[in-house]
């Protein structure tokens, strides 16, 4: 390509999402050339239709000490890729519609109190309301992550595009890598457009056909390709600030600036990824609506103007493979994040960094070795 | 600006045929088969709407349920089509001037 | 009529009462398959045929004769014994299921109906959902005042109505003659048409002029524009238009010659030729080609109507523009094809039922080619400059979608993304052809590499208060890959 033909990247990036988008940047920050080959376009699939929930709200706890690290960098985001991505904090809610769901939501913050995290608590009935006055009656309580918030995801994903090209990085688009190969300290990097690339190191951010990529040095993993659906609203006048879930069912339910309101949660339709394509499931998508119907009376009337669904990876024990491959060296992945990876972007392609370039991060990623798949 | 053609306001059955509605409140009167939208430009009104984008004014365009720039508020009930639903005796139409703008 | 039961099963579900629709759904339903015909409007007829069983424009000589030719789709269709269900919006259809139990693929059908949503299934879909008005993107096109040409002829049909006050109409397409004439016999008040017609196009379809001059229904279309002609103020070689007023609309300027001029209006009809209504074809999940004759996407379909979806055909404009008499028989054919791969008839006797109607489509098409390369808007009128507004709904400039480009977005699903546009209610029928040429002029591509929206369903906007009562199916897809 005439565009590559006299640049010899250090680092290939396989994958034109939020994550190998955040690894390029990083790399591009210390002055390593990088490659991201991308099969389509940048953030076409998870990163560029999901959510945009920034949450350490819930997660795994293997996850929080990345996802409060991460935090820090969201709430500096514009100083990171030169753009705010839309990010607004004004929190995450996880709504208990019962004495019991409370209950569960003091149990866990009980567990990462022990584990020296503070951000997450519990709110009683009064300070529910007063966060989300529009929420049905019988709601109880809720877990509250105060600094959490939520972001623009194509714009993100293509902030992050944009500053590492203005540092250096080059993309590819349109070619998908068939094949990869190391030979003699350096990897070849095959697309199915005719292309080859060749670089000492290589990223694995592939998303959803990242385990075609892991397959092909060794390393099958169980990944499972799901499409969570989302549907969204026409504009509404403003009426909710946080990010709102519910402990007891699938939720995910923010009203952004400009008045729509996005309606998800991760119910799932379903998705054929040779094709590129996601099939809706409206009985789930139902589901969805009558969720909202109960906890939000006030969208009763509310139109839906459209609905869609991403294609994601999503790993059996729900959490992401990130780390050196365990059978190839200067291979390092970063993938699986099972349809909660975008507040984690930011601080994963740092770490995807720190591993390459200083052969070590600072942050606990040893759940998340490949190594948990091996036969 | 549209008017009726006189063949057809003159028509016997003229009276028969007449719709009283309200538009913002007012009484309004329409012909049996106008949609809301074209009962809107019967009675002189062009605009039903701003945005809730930057507040321009809009009217019907399309009149085919392909625009959605005749949204109007029916019965109570906001963001309808005008071109799409029927006037109908005792219709309460009112405009959305205004009344889903929200910040951007 | 009570409201769609979803355990009712139909062989065959025609979405779309225009022509194509009509003539589907007599058609196969008179060869003895159960068929529902759904439609968005509470009257058969189309867009085409708006009204023709109710219009209060009685005098026939003021909607013309071709325009009473659709009452006569409606006799076959009541005789067929074929389910009509009017009001109806359709805002879904699912692909076939690969992985169905009993081996056929039914399709489920999400539709609304009297405020209530509920999921049908059916074995074979026809969709005739017919064209709309190719954007007419001029700065001041959202003012109220400025409608499209064929809103004012629903109007015209649906209540008599016509405009009054300072009226001018601009753009090219047979359709703006038409109305022209049809203003004339009702003694509207026009002021003057604005011919946008671009003058290299006659050099261009000249050479057409004689397949034209063959097709037995194209030829009245010249007449009647010579007529209007005669008859009304008509200011060719329009360069440029735009749209003034505050609040509404006051004004016409128009450039002729390299001169700008202004018009007083209080009203402006737009037209400048219809594309295919393809939003529920494209959600549905149907390959679609750019068309560079007609400068449109329209979704690819065999000689039958088929598509790229197993079970799902495409019939009339929708499939490509061909007009109400193309689009009769080539809802024929559709049904025709329909019954053959539903078992009903053999391909032998599918293929011999076909002969006719494949004449008579063949005939309806003769002089398309000059018709699409006379009314070829200029590129000034499909590329608009960077103060026009390109979306309506979101309200996004040819200027911010070009800047988008600069920055990056290749296409306009990104500059979806990244700009909304196309994501309002309307979900891109009025800014996607546009989107797609502005795209592909700043990147120097051809439309086709640039594409299209990916739309998705619902196709139309339904409460939330309706999808949280749908009902629960038996043909839930849960089982397949419910986690």
């Amino acid at each position: 390509m005439t565009a590559t033909v006299s640049f010899r990247p250090d680092v290939i990036v396989i994958g034109g999402g939020l994550h190998g988008c955040s690894a390029a940047l990083h790399l591009s920050m210390r002055g390593v050339r990088v490659l991201v080959l991308e099969k389509d376009h940048v953030a076409r699939h998870a990163s560029g239709v999901n959510a945009g929930g920034v949450r350490q709200l819930g997660r795994h706890v293997a996850e929080v000490p990345l996802s409060v690290a991460s935090m820090a960098l969201w709430h500096r985001i514009g100083d990171l890729v030169d753009d705010d991505c839309g990010f607004e904090s004004h929190g995450q809610i996880k709504v208990a519609e019962s004495e019991a769901e409370l209950e569960t939501v003091r149990a866990r913050v009980a567990e990462l109190n022990a584990l020296g995290f503070t951000h997450e608590e519990v709110v009683g009935q009064d300070e529910l309301r007063a966060l989300v006055p529009a929420i049905a009656d019988h709601c109880v309580g809720a877990l509250v992550s105060r600094g959490d918030g939520a972001a623009i995801p194509f714009r993100t994903t293509f902030a992050f595009r944009r500053k590492a090209i203005a540092l250096g990085a080059r993309f590819q688009e349109g070619g998908t890598v068939t094949r990869l190969a190391r030979k003699n300290s350096l990897w070849s990097v095959e697309t199915a457009d005719g292309n080859r690339f060749e670089a000492p190191v290589v990223v694995n951010a592939a998303g959803a056909w990242a385990d075609r990529i892991a397959a092909q040095v060794g390393e099958p993993v169980p990944l499972e390709v799901i499409a969570p659906m989302l549907m969204i609203t026409a504009r509404v006048a403003p009426f909710i600030k946080p990010v709102v879930g519910a402990t007891g069912r699938t939720l995910s339910f923010k009203q952004f600036p400009n008045g729509t309101v996005l309606i998800g949660g991760g119910l799932l339709g379903r998705a054929v990824r040779d094709e590129n394509r996601t099939e809706l499931d409206f009985s789930q998508v139902s589901v969805n609506a009558r969720t909202v119907w109960d906890l939000f009376p006030c969208m009763r009337g509310a139109t839906i103007v459209r609905s869609w669904a991403g294609i994601e990876a999503r790993m059996p024990d729900q959490i992401p493979v990130i780390g050196p491959s365990g059978t190839e060296p200067d291979l390092y992945h970063s993938f699986g994040f099972s349809a909660h990876g975008f507040q984690l972007g930011p601080i994963v392609g740092r770490i995807t960094a720190d591993l390459i370039t200083g052969g070590s991060t600072d942050l606990p990623i040893a759940p998340f070795s490949i190594g948990r798949f091996a036969a | 600006m549209f008017r009726r053609l006189p063949e057809i306001e003159t028509a016997a059955n003229a009276a028969a045929q007449a719709i009283s509605f309200t538009i913002d409140g007012r009484p309004a009167s329409a012909r049996a088969g106008d949609s809301v939208a074209a009962a809107l430009l019967a009675n002189g009104i062009t605009a039903c709407r701003n945005t809730p984008v930057s507040g321009a004014a809009r009217g019907p365009y399309c009149m085919m349920g392909v625009c959605f720039d005749c949204l109007v508020t029916i019965d109570g009930t906001g963001n309808r089509q005008g071109c799409q639903v029927r006037v109908a005796p005792g219709m309460a139409v009112e405009t959305q001037n205004g009344k889903r703008e929200v910040e951007r | 009529m009570s409201a769609p039961n979803p355990k009712v099963d139909f062989d065959i579900a025609v979405v779309g009462s225009g022509p194509a629709g009509l003539a589907a759904a007599a058609l196969a339903a008179s060869k003895g398959a159960s068929v529902v015909l759904l439609d968005e409007q509470a009257e058969p007829g189309g867009q085409i045929y708006r009204a023709v069983t109710e219009t209060p424009v009685r005098d026939r000589k003021v909607l013309g004769p071709d325009y009473w030719h659709g009452a006569e789709l409606l006799g076959p269709l009541r005789d067929s014994g074929a389910v009509h269900w009017p009001g109806t919006t359709v805002w879904s259809v699912a692909r076939p299921r690969e992985d169905a139990p009993d081996g056929h693929r039914p399709l489920q059908i999400g539709l609304s109906r009297n405020g209530a949503a509920a999921m049908l299934t059916v074995r074979h879909v026809i969709l005739a959902t017919g064209a709309l008005e190719r954007p007419f993107p001029i700065p001041g096109w959202t003012l109220p005042g400025v409608l499209g040409a064929g809103a004012a002829q629903v109007l015209l049909k649906t209540s008599g109505l016509v405009p009054a006050g300072a009226t001018v109409m601009a753009g090219s397409g047979p359709l703006l003659w038409l109305l022209a004439w049809q203003y004339l016999q009702a003694g509207a008040r026009i002021d003057a048409i604005l011919d946008t017609t671009p003058k290299e196009n006659w050099r261009a379809a000249l050479p057409l002029l004689p397949g034209f001059l063959r097709s037995p229904y194209l030829g009245k279309g010249m007449k009647l524009m010579l007529d209007v002609r005669r008859k009304l103020t008509v200011i060719g070689n329009v360069t440029a238009l735009r749209a003034e007023g505050d609040g509404a609309l006051k004004s016409v300027v128009y450039t002729r010659n390299g001169t700008e001029h202004r018009l007083p209006a209080d009203t402006l009809l737009l037209h400048q030729g219809v594309v295919p209504n393809l939003n529920l074809a494209n959600a549905t999940g149907c390959a679609q080609r750019w068309d560079g004759q007609q400068r449109c996407w329209r979704p690819t379909t065999d000689a039958w109507g088929a598509t790229s979806v197993e079970g799902v055909s495409l019939a009339g404009d929708g499939a490509g523009i061909g007009g109400a008499r193309a689009a009769e028989e080539a809802g024929r054919l559709a049904a025709l094809d329909a019954l053959h791969r539903l078992g009903r008839i053999g391909r032998e006797q599918r293929d011999q039922a076909a002969a006719p109607f494949r004449a008579a489509l063949d005939r309806a098409l003769t002089g398309r080619a000059f018709l699409d390369t006379l009314y070829t808007p200029a590129e000034a009128f499909r590329v608009p400059a960077d103060d026009t507004i390109v979306c309506r709904c979101e309200e996004i400039t040819a200027g911010a979608v070009r800047e988008a480009v600069r920055l990056g977005c290749s296409g306009p699903n990104q500059a979806k993304s990244f700009l909304r546009c196309g994501m309002g209610p309307c979900q891109g029928r009025l800014c996607g052809p546009t989107v797609t040429e502005v795209i592909a002029a700043e990147r120097g591509v051809s439309p086709a590499e640039v594409g299209y929206y990916r739309l998705r369903p619902p196709v139309k906007p339904i409460t939330l208060a309706e999808l949280a009562a749908l009902p629960k199916t038996d043909a839930d897809i849960d089982a397949v890959f419910k986690h």
